[in-house]
């Protein structure tokens, strides 16, 4: 008989639903600064960022260690690098200043972070979180702090609390749920951040995370692809295409003159199901190119997404300029970017300020509409959402919602297009305009209130599984409470992280849902010219509605 | 406990603190010294937090945006108020947030139900939560119109708005001297937050002796201003009279004013000079903060940040030098053959 393989803390088989369910809200009786050393046991930390992958950024601190190492091979004057790095940044961020002042501990936020609702540990209320960081700001930066110590909410900055930061900073996933609810706007993702460029100075991160950026930063994408691969891998979808809809098609690299780039996370390029809204970009270019649409691809700029804000405000800018340095290079007028979460937090809150301006480039206008689209008149870049929402209300687009009947859809807001841009209403446009069954979540679960994945800013890895799976549970139960009263079976978003994430959490908490992105569904619906007869299945190669059976 | 009673503790001495000086006569010192510095204290402590924060510069515009941007006029559902796109929206966004504790508003509370004897995995649920909310905003209404109030004190002739206020105020006609309904909904809005931060446990675990000083402080001042309008009577001429000494600049101090008004008017003045250095500074710290007062409109008009600098970037042509060869054996334009 064959002994049946054990599951480990990395996979999801290791958890059992029950035992992961049964989570305990209410605090240990000794106080949070009393509670260390942290317990880094598997399934809730994240691997150290590699040597290598430091050196190619220039960052502080390259070595070889583990978090659960007792050595974790600091800087000698450790403490005087981050209390100097706390001070500056105290100087340069008014965000950071107030909200190590203003919080009054009310409490309203606790509730709102999917760590704490999934796991309960209470540093992972938001409130408490934060507090990690200003009881070290209060040591060393107030009257009351410096004087009466603990009595006045401060501590001595140790290596047991650098621990402890890394722990929870990297428990975070800089979501913003909390400052939707927090009466003063205390934003926590602002604190986590600052408090990782501050671990980033004594050579403290996750590879998750500094692995892409090192790929990103050399290769153009953060998946490392090397440009004769990224058309290798554009050629071989383009070939799926064709054997779904008989029609060939053709996508083009670094071609100048081009009217407009194309900017998308290479997360799409490499992984089901992101190939398929991949795919549905390719199928939509295509179908526009004879009614105007002059577009190219970049390989140097071949990453949508910003993994330098999981990591610093410095590494954003850096991973950031290709986007630009690529439009005019190659004299295109104005930039479209895909679905992407955390990548148009960056485009819209600090592209523009960190790399503008870019008046090389034009106010964008769509070629097939001549709508001008105002409310990028500054960045020049647009959301692909807004691009396709443009063509379908103009009725450019031929389009039959019954080929996406086999599914019924709900649309899962990710954070970053929700919080930290407010993209809500033209994603759910454009999936009404493409399918006929569409049900939203409950309302505390979506818009501006809409749950993490668990995985984003850096922690979607596998061996983070325990704390994914239990930050996944507000969003996979809202998911399994829609597959239940209405029959759900597709989750849409427009986050490539979300398609990589959230298909473990509807596996787990919500099995038999399965992840997409909107422009999959658009380009299954949108008739082509010349394409078979009858379009039996969709890009998943799955049959279609009312062609079940048929081979 | 351990944190709970050093705040205690605090106000407690100073109500001691109170009775001795005013049983001791020290008048001088704790009806006029004392006052003076914690109002100077107050004021420049004030100024100096907010100046403070105002000289830290904003570099990116980062507000939290809860609803529909503004992008085509066909659609649907735009939120000028809570996803702001220029100052008009901002204005009315940060009026309802100082005014009406609007994101507090939106608070609910989220909890994971097991059902009993069922198969059904456990849900997570979420209700309305809106009590902090009606506590926090009667607590601070009250203040205000308290605060309002006692303007009585430091005019002559007292001007119609706070008269027009005291009678709103007392309409209820219920009791001799009338009961002033912030009184009443003041005294039960601090005991709601006190019982709340020690009944609550995730609560009780966040807090610290800086939250509890501040309920005890001015709970104590509730209490002892109640007890001189209600109960024990004071000798409100004479409060009258070292009141209009204090703005005149011509302190005096009338005798037998009594021990309650030296213990509220210590408790306040002790609250006045803590207030700059505390957390209760939010008062001044919400206005400025960039998640609430900054309208979304990054992609249309550009934010300046006034330290940015230039970073180490991996240009194009170092990016070509590498993979050269790769991109021409692909039929990847170059620009260096």
């Amino acid at each position: 008989m064959a002994v049946k393989k054990q599951p480990k803390p990395d996979e999801m088989a290791y958890y059992k639903h029950n035992e992961l369910l049964q989570v305990d809200y209410t605090p240990p009786d000794i106080g949070w600064m009393d509670t260390l050393p942290v317990d880094f046991r598997p399934g809730t930390w994240i691997y150290p960022a590699k040597a290598k992958n430091l050196k190619i950024l220039d960052m502080p601190n390259p070595r070889e260690w583990s978090p659960t190492d007792e050595d974790w091979k600091l800087p000698e004057n450790w403490k005087e690098i981050i209390i100097k790095g706390m001070a500056e940044r105290l100087e340069k961020y008014r965000s950071f200043k107030l909200f190590m002042d203003i919080c009054v501990r009310c409490g309203a936020c606790a509730d709102k972070c999917h760590f704490f609702i999934g796991g309960g540990d209470p540093k992972n209320m938001p409130v408490l979180r934060a507090e990690l960081v200003r009881s070290v700001y209060r040591k060393y930066f107030t009257f009351g702090g410096k004087w009466f110590g603990k009595i006045a909410g401060a501590r001595e900055l140790t290596i047991d609390v650098v621990k402890e930061w890394f722990y929870y900073l990297f428990q975070c996933t800089e979501c913003r749920r909390c400052s939707v609810f927090c009466p003063y706007g205390i934003d926590t993702a602002e604190v986590t951040m600052i408090g990782r460029e501050l671990l980033v100075e004594v050579g403290c991160h996750v590879n998750w995370a500094i692995e892409p950026v090192a790929n990103c930063f050399r290769t153009g994408n953060h998946m490392g692809i090397l440009p004769h691969a990224y058309k290798d891998m554009t050629d071989f979808l383009l070939e799926e295409i064709e054997d779904v809809t008989s029609v060939k098609m053709e996508a083009d690299f670094n071609r100048k003159g081009a009217e407009i780039l194309f900017i998308t996370p290479s997360g799409d390029i490499f992984g089901d199901p992101g190939i398929f809204t991949f795919m549905g970009y390719l199928t939509l270019f295509h179908y526009l190119k004879d009614k105007g649409l002059d577009i190219t691809w970049s390989t140097y700029a071949s990453e949508g997404g910003n993994f330098g804000l999981f990591t610093s405000h410095e590494m954003i800018k850096r991973l950031n300029a290709k986007m630009y340095a690529e439009a005019k290079r190659l004299g295109c007028k104005w930039i479209l970017g895909g679905e992407c979460g955390h990548m148009w937090r960056v485009i819209n809150q600090y592209m523009d300020t960190m790399n503008g301006p870019a008046d090389f480039l034009e106010e964008p206008v769509s070629p097939i509409t001549g709508t001008k689209f105002e409310n990028a008149k500054s960045t020049k870049m647009v959301h692909i959402a807004e691009f396709t929402a443009d063509l379908i209300k103009h009725n450019k687009l031929e389009l039959d919602p019954s080929r996406n009947d086999h599914i019924n859809v709900t649309f899962h807001d990710s954070c970053n297009p929700s919080r930290a841009m407010g993209i809500l209403e033209e994603p759910r446009y454009i999936i009404k305009n493409v399918c006929n069954n569409f049900h939203e979540m409950p309302e505390n679960t979506i818009r501006e209130q809409t749950f993490c994945c668990g995985g984003g800013a850096g922690l979607g890895t596998e061996e983070m599984m325990e704390m994914r799976l239990r930050g996944g549970l507000p969003r996979g139960n809202a998911v399994r409470y829609v597959r239940d009263k209405y029959g759900v079976n597709r989750l849409a978003c427009i986050c490539a992280i979300d398609r990589a994430t959230l298909v473990t959490v509807c596996d787990y908490w919500a099995p038999g849902v399965e992840v997409t992105g909107i422009h999959e569904m658009v380009a299954n619906a949108l008739i082509l010219d010349g394409e078979n007869k009858d379009r039996k299945i969709g890009f998943r190669m799955e049959p279609l509605k009312g062609m079940e059976g048929e081979e | 406990m351990r944190v709970l009673f050093p705040a205690l503790a605090v106000v407690v001495g100073l109500i001691i603190l109170a009775s001795l000086g005013a049983a001791l006569g020290l008048d001088a010192i704790f009806g006029v010294l004392v006052p003076y510095a914690a109002f100077v204290t107050f004021v420049f402590g004030f100024i100096y937090r907010i100046v403070k924060w105002a000289q830290v510069p904003v570099p990116f515009r980062i507000p939290s945006t809860c609803g529909q941007h503004k992008s085509f006029p066909w659609l649907k559902n735009r939120s000028r108020i809570d996803n702001p796109s220029s100052w008009p929206g901002v204005v009315v966004r940060m009026f309802l947030e100082i005014f009406c504790f609007r994101s507090l508003f939106r608070n609910t509370k989220a909890e994971i139900h097991y059902t009993p004897f069922s198969a059904d995995p456990p849900k997570v649920v979420y209700g309305s939560a809106k009590w902090l909310w009606l506590a926090g905003l009667a607590f601070h209404w009250s203040f205000l119109l308290i605060v309002v109030r006692h303007y009585r004190f430091f005019t002559e002739p007292i001007p119609w708005l706070v008269q027009f206020l005291e009678s709103l105020d007392g309409f209820m006609q219920f009791g001799v001297p009338a009961l002033y309904m912030t009184d009443g909904l003041i005294l039960a809005a601090v005991t709601y937050l006190f019982i709340r931060r020690v009944v609550v446990p995730q609560l009780r675990y966040i807090s610290l002796p800086a939250d509890y000083f501040p309920l005890f402080l001015i709970f104590g001042i509730v209490v002892s201003g109640m007890l001189m309008r209600y109960i024990t009577r004071i000798d409100v001429v004479g409060v009258k009279e070292l009141a209009m000494g204090w703005v005149t600049l011509h302190p005096t101090v009338p005798d037998g004013i009594g021990i309650m008004f030296y213990i509220h008017l210590l408790l306040v003045s002790v609250l006045l000079a803590y207030f700059p250095f505390s957390k209760l500074m939010h008062a001044g710290g919400v206005f400025l903060s960039p998640t609430r007062n900054l309208a979304n409109n990054n992609r249309v008009k550009r934010h300046i940040n006034p330290w940015n600098y230039p970073v180490k970037v991996h240009t194009y042509e170092e990016y070509e030098d590498e993979f050269r060869d790769l991109m021409k054996e692909a039929g990847i334009p170059v620009e260096k053959e």
